[in-house]
Formats: structure tokens, C-alpha cells, sequence
């Protein structure tokens, strides 16, 4: 008998929750019925368009299942799921006006850019590395001086660039191209001399590029490996208590390193190219305990 | 999710390390004018030259005129603007065309030709209705008088030409200012560019805008004014009242 | 250097004409009859006798002319959607879609020049029309409808339809926000496919192609409506 409210609660606790007592994103999505991602055309292998236009990728799967979440959470079993495409330069303005609810991609998480938006548990660890054609020979940062050097706008990778070349007196040519993807062309055309993005997509253009062979990595870097997270929005707690939870499962399971296997380590649409780049130990660490840290000392 | 105003903005230092946010529009500024000026000159000098051609007594030169102005008018500026950057170097020798393409300043030459060949088209037809305009009887005149077509040319028809068409022309040179913003999608870091790295690094879109706003309409205000002072200057007294 | 890739045009046609430029002329479609219209509604407010409509209507004329269709772009795109959580006073800014912000944008700008052509229009009307029809008893607003207007669009039309040639070139700007027009979809197939050369050079061919072609008719229906005096 003393078990009845003990019941009560329980089944009261299990219902899904209702519109008017969510807030923020979680009341928006049920209100609308709708979850809007953003993603990338462009960033191979987390956010990109295979050949059917399709949007396909390691941050959109780790996203669905966020949706598929969100889906049970408030008893929308027919929650539509739109996708809005985003550039590095729009990514936080979008989600900061609420045209985006996830942004899923290759955001790098800062300290700087915690103040804008929140980020879920990290994803991945990546630094700030740069590319040129072989034939070149620039393997410094300091061999870059009074070169052409490329970058994408809106990135922490064009920002470091451009505090190296004031710091270090380079006199770089810094050109700020929209989207990774015009970027490369312009190194691919002589534009630019070199290109500074994160590793793992330059790994990424380098191997579906026209001439695999003709590109080198420097050896400098221009930042330690830093997180990439998932983008939401600040100052909401619930979904963001939400999407944690879901991400920290799905990194700790059997489901989530088979995803990474998936997109990392086996061969991937349009062209099946195989990144080949199993988990480096900061990797393995961000999977085993999952953390929002913008630290990039954290992980190791 | 509403917009945090920070007008403060302008004075804090921009992530690239040159100044403050108000240094990096002030550089766009800069280089908004010095594109213009040079575009415009190009303007001008071709623009006259293919102007005086279309009205020349010679079929042929009219017809190479015409062709010019047609081929300029009905691309777009941008179009206009990929065609110099993206194209031309690579139809160009090998050496040449990545002589071009490292060029340090490449964006700058590249929207000051582009721009200015396609002004040069509007200038043109300003200059060919304005001597169009002038009465026929003044190249009789000329001619009665003894004038060969160059010397028509030079004394009598284009001054009053330039006369008639200053407050149009005007109007061209403030349209080359603006144009120098769509060389932002060839890298040329204009006025309008670096309002949108302020609003990239800083998130603080309307102030940044609004900055480059007030600036366009500055340059605005300050050219119609002059315009209207050299106007006034050039004016011949009893020109033009029937 | 390789050879010009024709075969790439031929593979992207389906592209760049079903989706660039299917773009291109719808925007340019609605935003030139979205813009007479409020163009006209500019120029009546300014011919009018209230003082203050007149110089909000020449204050906003006056501003957009000053400024770079580029900055207008960038303007609207993070405008519009705070714009429409005041005017339905939702909780959120709200959502518009690349190709309603571009066609807010192009109307709001082309107006400004569309009012002003049409202010010449008007201008250019005798008074006597204006004072034939008030003696007639037609009130002003019939008078602007019935008598002042038709043959201000008579007279206006190629100069309107040449604006829109200009307009039909200016969406070639959406560029700057990624979205797919004609030239946007040709810049992705030439990124995507390192096919520069042709694929900028068929679309300068082809903008060329369709404003020549406009133009010339433009000018072969002035000479056919040409009012005589």
C-alpha cells in the first residue's frame, strides 16, 4: 500500500514531458514538431554531401541519435528532422538566432566560443596543421614568411594564422576562402602557396584530391590537438543535460566506437577512401570519459 | 536568443592582430577608395575613347565601339570580376598565368581591371549621348571652320560633352564605389569585407553593418556635394537656357 | 594546362539550368514585380502632400541607392529573421529560407531604383493631364490610377525593363551567402570538379546570351510603343 505513491511517481516521472513545462530548445522542438541540424557540405568524413546529395557523416550520426532521443523524451515519434547547410563563417550566428537547434560538424570547442554557445561531449581531437604542394618544400611555420597562405573564414585555424604571422613578423599574404573546398583549389591552382585547417580534413581533401602525391603536411602545427563538439545553444540546461547524456553513452558503447571504426577506419561515400587513422590515445580518453573540456590539456 | 549589443566593439583589438575592430574598417575603407580611384581612371580613359569612337563617322569604329560597350554591359560585374581572377591566368602561358596568380596584391589589380573595364562601358555610353546630344550644328561648325575631326573633338565637342554628362558621370563614380564591394568574393579585404570579418570574429553583426553603413553614406554625401561645387565651377553662363 | 572540358558543360547542364538557374529567373521574376510595386508605392507616397510620408519614402530611397547591393545582402540576411519575430511577435527569431531573404533583399533594393524611374515618369506627364482629370472630377487617387499611371508605364516601360535586365545580373550576387543561383551552382560543379575555366566561361556566355537577347528586345519595343508627341 505505502508503494502506491512511490508508483505514482514513478509512472508520473516516465510520461513524456509536456510543451508548457519544457524550455528553451526541447519546448521549441515539440512546439514545432521540428529539429533542425546544421551541417556541412564540405567536412570530410563529419558533415558532408556524398554523391546523392544526401547528408551523410560521423557528426550526423552521432547527432541522430541525439534525435532519436529527443524523439522518445517528448513522445514525438514522427519529429521531423531538417537539415540547414552551414558555413564556418554562419555556424554560430545561426545558432545563436535559432535557426539551428545541433549544429553537427567540425566546430572546434573553445573557451572563446563558450561564451556564444555551448558544446556536448567532445568528438574528436584535431590540430591546427597546414598543407603545401610538395614540390615547394615549406615544412616550417617560419618558411612560410611573405608567402600566399589560405585559410577558411570563421575558424580558430585562420585566427591562428593570422596571430603567427603578426607574432612571428612573417609577412604573410593571409586569404580567407569561404568553405575548405575553395581553399583547396586555391592551393590546387598555385593561389596560395599553403593551406592551414584541421589534420584529419586535410587528411581528408588530400586523399580524394586529383593528385594524392603532390601534397605534403608541414611539420609544424600550429595548435595542439583541440576538441571538435557538437554546437547547441547556451544557457539551456535541460536539452543540453539531454544530449549529454546521449553522447556520453553512445562514446562508452560497443555502437558509438563502431561508428568511429566506420567513418575512420573503413572506406567511406562518394569514392570509399579510407582514412586509415585508428584513435590516438587523446581519442580513446575523450570516448572513455566524455567531456565538454575546451582544454585540449585535458584529454591527454 | 536575442542580440547582445556591444558598441564597444570598435575599440577592442581584432583577432588578427593589426588594432582595434575600427582599424580593420578603417583599412577597408582604404582600400574601398584606392580600388575605386583606379578603377575609375581606367573607366574614364577607355570609357572616353570607346565614347568618342561610337559617335565617329565611321561605320566600322562604330561597330567596335558598340561591340565593346554590348560585351561589358551584359555580364554582371561578378562574372565579370571570375572571368579576370579564375580564368584569365590559366588561358595565359603557364608562367605567365602563375606569375599572376602570386601576385601578393592579386585581388587589388584584379577588381581595379575588372571594375574598370566594366565602368569603362558606362562611361562610355555617357560620353557617346553627350555628344549625341550637342546640336548637330556644331560639328558643321567645325568643319566650316576648318577643324580637322581630332581638333572637333578636343575644342568643341568634348568639353560641353563633359559639361552635360558630369552629373551622370557622378553618379557612375559613386557606382564604381560601390562596386569595389563584390571584389570582397575574389579576396580584395574592401570596406564591406572587413565589416564581415568584424561580424565573423566578433559576432556582433548590426554594429559592424551599421559602421560600414554610415561610412558608404559619408562617401555619399561628401561626393554628391563636391560633384555639385564642380558642377557649379564648370557652368558656361547663358549654356543651355533655350 | 588541359584541354577545354565540354564534356563537363554537357554532364552540369541539368544542374546549373533546373536548379541555378530556374533560381535566378524566379528571383528576378518576383523580385522586379515585387519591386515595381513597391516602387510605385514609394513615388506616389513622395508626390504626395504629406510632408513627413514624403521624406521617410525619399529618406529610404536615398539610403538604399547609397549603399552596395553586397551590403544590403549581408543586411537583410541577419535582419530578416529578428525583423520577422517583431512583426509576429514569435519568441524566436524566425526562420527564412536563402531564397525568401534574397527576395526580401531584392525587392527592398530594387524598389528604390524602380521608385525613381517611375518619379521620372510621373514628372515627365504634362500638368495638363493631371488638371484635365481633376476638372473632370475624378478624385487624386483616380486621377493617379486611372490617367497618370498607364502612361507613366507606357512611357516607363523599356527604362523598367531594362532595370530589370540589371536586376536579372545583380542576383548574381546571392553568391556571397552561398546560395545556389546560376552562378552559385556553376562555382560548386567548378570547385567540386576543378573544371574553372569552363565552367565560369559558360556562364559568362550564357548571362551574355540572355541580357544581349532581353536588351534588343527592350530596344525593339521602344521603337514599337514610341508615344508620339
Amino acid at each position: 500500500m505505502r508503494f502506491i505513491p512511490l508508483i505514482l511517481a514513478a509512472l508520473l516521472l516516465a510520461l513524456p514531458a509536456r510543451a508548457a513545462d519544457l524550455t528553451g530548445t526541447l519546448q521549441k522542438i515539440k512546439e514545432t514538431g521540428t529539429i533542425t541540424l546544421g551541417v556541412r557540405d564540405t567536412s570530410i568524413p563529419f558533415s558532408y554531401l556524398d554523391d546523392q546529395q544526401k547528408n551523410v557523416g560521423y557528426a550526423i550520426d552521432i547527432c541522430m541519435q541525439v534525435v532519436d532521443a529527443v524523439k522518445k523524451e517528448l513522445d514525438l515519434p514522427n519529429l521531423k528532422v531538417a537539415t540547414v547547410a552551414v558555413l564556418s563563417s554562419n555556424r554560430i550566428p545561426l545558432m545563436a538566432n535559432g535557426t539551428v537547434d545541433l549544429e553537427c560538424g567540425s566546430t572546434t570547442n573553445n573557451a572563446e566560443r563558450q561564451k556564444q554557445v555551448a558544446f556536448t561531449n567532445t568528438h574528436y581531437l584535431t590540430a591546427s596543421k597546414f598543407i603545401a604542394k610538395k614540390a615547394t618544400n615549406l615544412t616550417t611555420i617560419d618558411s612560410l614568411a611573405g608567402k600566399t597562405v589560405v585559410s577558411v573564414s570563421g575558424t580558430t585555424n585562420i585566427v591562428q594564422l593570422n596571430k603567427a604571422n603578426t607574432d612571428r613578423k612573417l609577412g604573410i599574404n593571409v586569404l580567407a576562402s569561404k568553405d575548405v573546398s575553395e581553399a583547396f583549389l586555391m592551393l590546387e591552382t598555385d593561389r596560395a602557396q599553403a593551406f592551414v585547417m584541421d589534420d584529419i580534413i586535410l587528411a581528408a581533401l588530400i586523399a580524394s584530391a586529383k593528385d594524392p602525391s603532390a601534397y605534403a603536411f608541414g611539420a609544424d602545427a600550429f595548435s595542439a590537438a583541440e576538441p571538435y563538439g557538437i554546437m547547441l545553444r547556451r544557457d539551456d540546461a535541460p536539452f543540453k543535460a539531454l544530449v549529454d547524456k546521449v553522447t556520453a553513452a553512445f562514446y562508452q558503447s560497443a555502437a558509438g566506437k563502431a561508428n568511429y571504426a566506420k567513418w575512420f577506419q573503413a572506406p567511406i561515400p562518394p569514392k570509399g577512401l579510407n582514412l586509415n587513422t585508428p584513435m590516438s590515445p587523446g581519442m580513446i580518453n575523450a570516448y572513455a570519459h566524455p567531456s565538454d573540456n575546451p582544454d585540449p590539456a585535458s584529454y591527454n | 536568443m536575442g542580440y547582445h549589443w556591444n558598441w564597444g566593439i570598435f575599440w577592442e583589438p581584432s583577432p588578427e592582430g593589426n588594432g582595434t575592430y575600427l582599424d580593420m574598417l578603417i583599412q577597408g575603407l582604404w582600400t574601398t577608395l584606392l580600388t575605386a580611384a583606379c578603377a575609375w581612371a581606367i573607366a574614364l580613359t577607355i570609357g572616353t575613347v570607346i565614347g568618342v569612337l561610337r559617335t565617329v563617322p565611321l561605320r566600322a569604329v562604330q561597330w567596335v565601339a558598340v561591340a565593346w560597350i554590348e560585351l561589358f554591359r551584359n555580364m554582371p560585374v561578378l562574372v565579370q570580376l571570375f572571368l579576370w581572377y579564375f580564368v584569365f591566368p590559366e588561358v595565359l602561358p603557364p608562367s605567365w598565368g602563375v606569375w599572376l596568380k602570386q601576385l601578393p596584391n592579386a585581388a587589388f589589380l584584379t577588381a581595379v581591371v575588372g571594375i574598370g573595364f566594366f565602368m569603362s562601358a558606362r562611361v562610355a555610353v555617357q560620353i557617346s549621348s553627350g555628344i549625341e546630344a550637342l546640336p548637330s550644328g556644331q560639328r558643321a561648325a567645325a568643319t566650316a571652320l576648318g577643324l580637322t575631326t581630332a581638333q572637333t573633338y578636343r575644342y568643341v565637342l568634348l568639353p560641353m560633352a563633359f559639361r552635360i554628362v558630369l552629373p551622370p558621370m557622378t553618379s557612375d563614380l559613386l557606382s564604381t564605389i560601390k562596386t569595389t564591394s563584390i571584389a570582397l568574393t575574389i579576396g580584395l579585404g574592401e570596406l564591406t569585407a572587413r565589416a564581415r570579418a568584424m561580424q565573423e570574429f566578433s559576432y556582433q553583426v548590426f554594429e559592424a553593418y551599421t559602421a560600414a553603413t554610415l561610412v558608404y553614406l559619408a562617401i555619399n554625401l561628401i561626393l554628391t556635394l563636391a560633384a555639385r561645387w564642380l558642377e557649379a565651377r564648370v557652368r558656361l553662363p547663358g549654356y543651355g537656357k533655350a | 594546362m588541359s584541354s577545354f572540358d565540354f564534356e563537363e558543360i554537357h554532364r552540369s547542364l541539368g544542374y546549373l539550368f533546373f536548379d541555378g538557374m530556374r533560381f535566378t529567373l524566379t528571383l528576378t521574376f518576383l523580385a522586379a514585380l515585387g519591386g515595381v510595386v513597391l516602387g510605385t508605392i514609394l513615388a506616389i507616397i513622395r508626390q504626395s502632400g504629406s510632408r513627413l510620408l514624403s521624406s521617410i519614402a525619399a529618406g529610404y530611397v536615398n539610403l538604399v541607392r547609397a549603399l552596395p547591393l553586397v551590403l544590403v545582402i549581408f543586411w537583410f540576411y541577419f535582419l530578416v529573421p529578428y525583423l520577422g519575430q517583431w512583426l509576429t511577435g514569435a519568441t524566436r527569431p524566425v526562420h527564412v529560407g536563402g531564397f525568401a531573404s534574397a527576395l526580401i533583399t531584392f525587392i527592398a533594393f530594387e524598389a528604390a531604383y524602380f521608385s525613381e524611374i517611375v518619379r521620372a515618369g510621373i514628372a515627365s506627364i504634362p500638368r495638363g493631364q493631371e488638371a484635365a482629370a481633376m476638372a473632370l472630377g475624378l478624385r487624386s487617387s483616380q486621377a493617379m490610377r486611372y490617367v497618370i499611371l498607364p502612361q507613366v508605364f507606357r512611357i516607363m516601360l523599356p527604362v523598367l525593363l531594362t532595370q530589370t535586365i540589371v536586376l536579372f545580373q545583380d542576383t548574381s550576387l546571392v553568391y556571397v551567402l552561398s546560395i545556389t543561383d546560376f552562378l552559385g551552382a556553376a562555382a560548386q560543379i567548378a570547385e567540386r570538379d576543378g573544371r574553372l575555366v569552363e565552367m565560369y566561361s559558360f556562364v559568362a556566355v550564357v548571362y551574355f546570351v540572355f541580357s544581349f537577347t532581353a536588351s534588343q528586345g527592350v530596344r525593339r519595343l521602344r521603337a514599337h510603343i514610341a508615344v508620339p508627341h
